[in-house]
């Protein structure tokens, strides 16, 4: 039978859902649960991941160090997992110490087409005996190709697995059978994929990628993660019992965990509101969707116009404070229309 | 004629060849020797066909012909550099290092200029501190103990070179010092995009900060002031959102555009940081041989 290795982002991306305000209450009751279930990584942190905690994207109410241990705490046989964006962790502020607090395995991520910020991250994790893996964001925004050359290199710092995420829920199946099928034979290494909801297609994108070879699949539990959310964990467990893959989780707790978890932490269960689907459809990092409701409020704008010229500019995950600017700008041109 | 300081470059990536082409037109330095490693790169190209002597031993070359400069800039890394400083200081030469080695004092010249001259040894920081301490400097003049500053600046891919791109957390980690250093205040947050967009985008740098009742006249007075100081050698450098008080925080933004010498004018980091060195460099030339 084939095996799936889940990977749950719940604390992580949701994380993004919530403002990165997750109490050490909410982690203990989670990490409990989903160890009980038989999920084989958690990922804990601020939604940007370690060290990002900012004015920028957002403060976290605990820190890296409290967030950690308290997970570590609660996990016996679920392996600890973090996200790590080279540019705003450091090895030496950040890394070393999470180690240090017990992280079994990182994920070192960049934007799609620079994967030689990693090469440091990687190799110390390595270095240090903890398994390290390759996090390519925003990979709608590149082709085939260039995937592969990234990953290449990610495979030679010494990851263990290369994941693509969709992180502005853009991608379509057809773009998931694309990349992935074209990546798996070019690799010596799983390759996994991080979906996001925006259009409705998470758990089908995620399926594609499975039969398109990869190995290593993204879920949160009742999708909690950023803008519309990710694919749903407990779905995904489901679908893939059904169609005969071993993930090694139980179903019946993990649906347990799904309860606990909307019970204690879930506020709002993601839904694709409008402006995911803008989100989604402008390429916008999904990451952005609360700060641009927010300063959309606070300067009397339509958000998805504020989307659509992100969306344009390009934008990757980090730039948040672009949209403060795009704003005034948005803004000084509908004063300006006024005059005319 | 002006007697002009003579400089080497070392270091043949996209910094030190902006800088060649920069020190061409100064009225105060001659480039008498650009180093690296390989005669293939394009920038020692570049070198060869403005006729400046090239080598490919490095500091070697260097140690081998002292006769040859007085100052050198030193576009390399940072873990080179440490190695580097060893020996320009053993040779009696004064160092400009480009890299976030942060061996020698930190400099930002509309900041301390004149004090950083009494070193041998001079750190320019990065282009991000380049770009955001002279402002975080500003507020830390107006609030004394500001509790908290964070940066962060997005830079095209394409002008991120294998050297920048290796130091990551170097330019993170003495962003960080330097503002806190010259800021005076009690936490600094420092982070660095790098965005793939084509057309490239211009380097911009974001500064936010934590302020109890900011004092948004004279903050605004004096970072125009200050923006005035810098525009006198980066001459790309506007202030593209003033500050801004919103969602308790303060906020203002800054775009650099390069002149366009090496690469395009999408590069304000590396046109900043060499604006910055070409600075330093051309006041030692005053005061030391004119």
């Amino acid at each position: 039978m084939n095996t799936i290795h889940i990977h749950d982002v719940s604390l992580r991306d949701g994380s993004h859902a919530i403002s990165h305000q997750l109490t050490k209450e909410q982690i203990i009751a989670y990490c409990t649960a989903a160890n009980n279930a038989g999920i084989a990584t958690m990922e804990v942190g601020h939604g940007n991941g370690l060290g990002a905690s900012s004015i920028q994207v957002g403060l976290s109410k605990l820190t890296d160090q409290e967030m950690i241990t308290t997970a570590k705490e609660n996990l016996t046989s679920t392996k600890l997992a973090i996200h790590v964006m080279p540019g705003f962790a450091t090895i030496n502020k950040d890394l070393r110490n999470a180690f240090e607090w017990g992280v079994d395995l990182v994920r070192v991520a960049c934007h799609c087409t620079e994967a030689d910020i990693t090469e440091r991250h990687i190799s110390y994790a390595r270095e240090r005996g903890k398994e390290a893996i390759g996090a390519l964001m925003m990979t709608h925004m590149a082709s085939k190709e260039t995937l592969l050359e990234e990953a290449l290199k990610m495979q030679t710092y010494g990851a263990e697995g290369v994941v693509l995420y969709d992180s502005a829920g853009a991608y379509l199946p057809k773009d998931v059978h694309e990349k992935i099928s074209f990546l798996v034979p070019n690799l010596n290494i799983p390759v996994g994929f991080h979906a996001h909801n925006n259009l409705g297609i998470a758990i089908a994108n995620s399926l594609t990628a499975i039969e398109s070879g990869a190995q290593i699949i993204d879920g949160a539990i009742r999708g909690f993660g950023a803008g519309a959310g990710n694919a749903q964990l407990e779905v995904l467990v489901a679908v893939l019992q059904k169609l005969g893959y071993e993930t090694g989780i139980s179903l019946y707790k993990i649906l347990d965990a799904a309860e606990i978890a909307q019970e204690k932490i879930i506020k709002e269960l993601p839904t694709i509101n409008n402006l995911s689907i803008i989100s989604g459809l402008s390429g916008v990092f999904s990451g952005f969707s609360k700060h641009v409701a927010r300063i959309a409020i606070e300067n009397n704008l339509d958000p998805r116009d504020i989307f659509i010229e992100l969306g344009k500019r390009k934008v990757v995950a980090g730039q948040e404070d672009l949209i403060v600017e795009v704003a005034i700008e948005l803004k000084n041109n509908k004063i300006n229309n006024l005059k005319h | 004629m002006r007697k002009k300081l003579k400089v080497a470059i070392l270091g043949t990536g996209n910094i030190g060849t902006d800088l060649l082409i920069k020190i061409m037109r100064s009225d105060y330095l001659q480039c008498t020797a650009f180093v690296g490693r390989n005669l293939l790169s394009k920038g020692m190209s570049k070198a060869i066909n403005l006729g400046v002597k090239v080598s490919d031993q490095s500091i070697d070359f260097l140690k081998n012909n002292p006769e040859l400069y007085e100052l050198v800039f030193d576009a390399t890394t940072a873990q080179q550099h440490v190695m580097h400083a060893k020996v320009l200081k053993e040779l009696g030469k004064i160092a400009i290092d480009l890299t976030p080695a942060k061996v020698g004092i930190l400099c930002v010249p509309s900041v301390n200029l004149s004090e950083a001259l009494k070193d041998d040894n001079i750190n320019t920081i990065t282009c991000g501190g380049q770009a955001s301490i002279p402002l975080a400097y500003t507020l830390g003049q107006v609030h004394p103990n500001i509790e908290y500053i964070e940066v962060v600046s997005a830079i095209s891919s394409k002008s991120a070179g294998p050297g920048t791109r290796a130091n990551l957390d170097e330019y993170v980690e003495t962003t960080e010092a330097g503002i806190k250093y010259f800021s005076k205040c009690q936490k600094s947050k420092v982070m660095l995009i790098l965005n793939p967009a084509i057309p490239c985008i211009d380097m911009q740098t974001t500064i936010q900060a934590i302020i109890k009742n900011p004092d948004m006249v004279r903050i605004n007075l004096e970072i125009n002031k200050m923006v005035g100081n810098i525009q006198k050698y980066v001459p790309g450098y506007r202030l593209l959102v003033p500050p801004t008080y919103e969602g308790g925080r303060l906020i203002m933004t800054v775009k650099i555009k390069g002149v366009g010498d090496y690469l395009p004018s999408y590069a304000g980091n590396l046109d900043i940081i060499n604006c910055a060195a070409i600075a330093i460099a051309e006041e030692f030339s005053k005061t030391k041989i004119n």
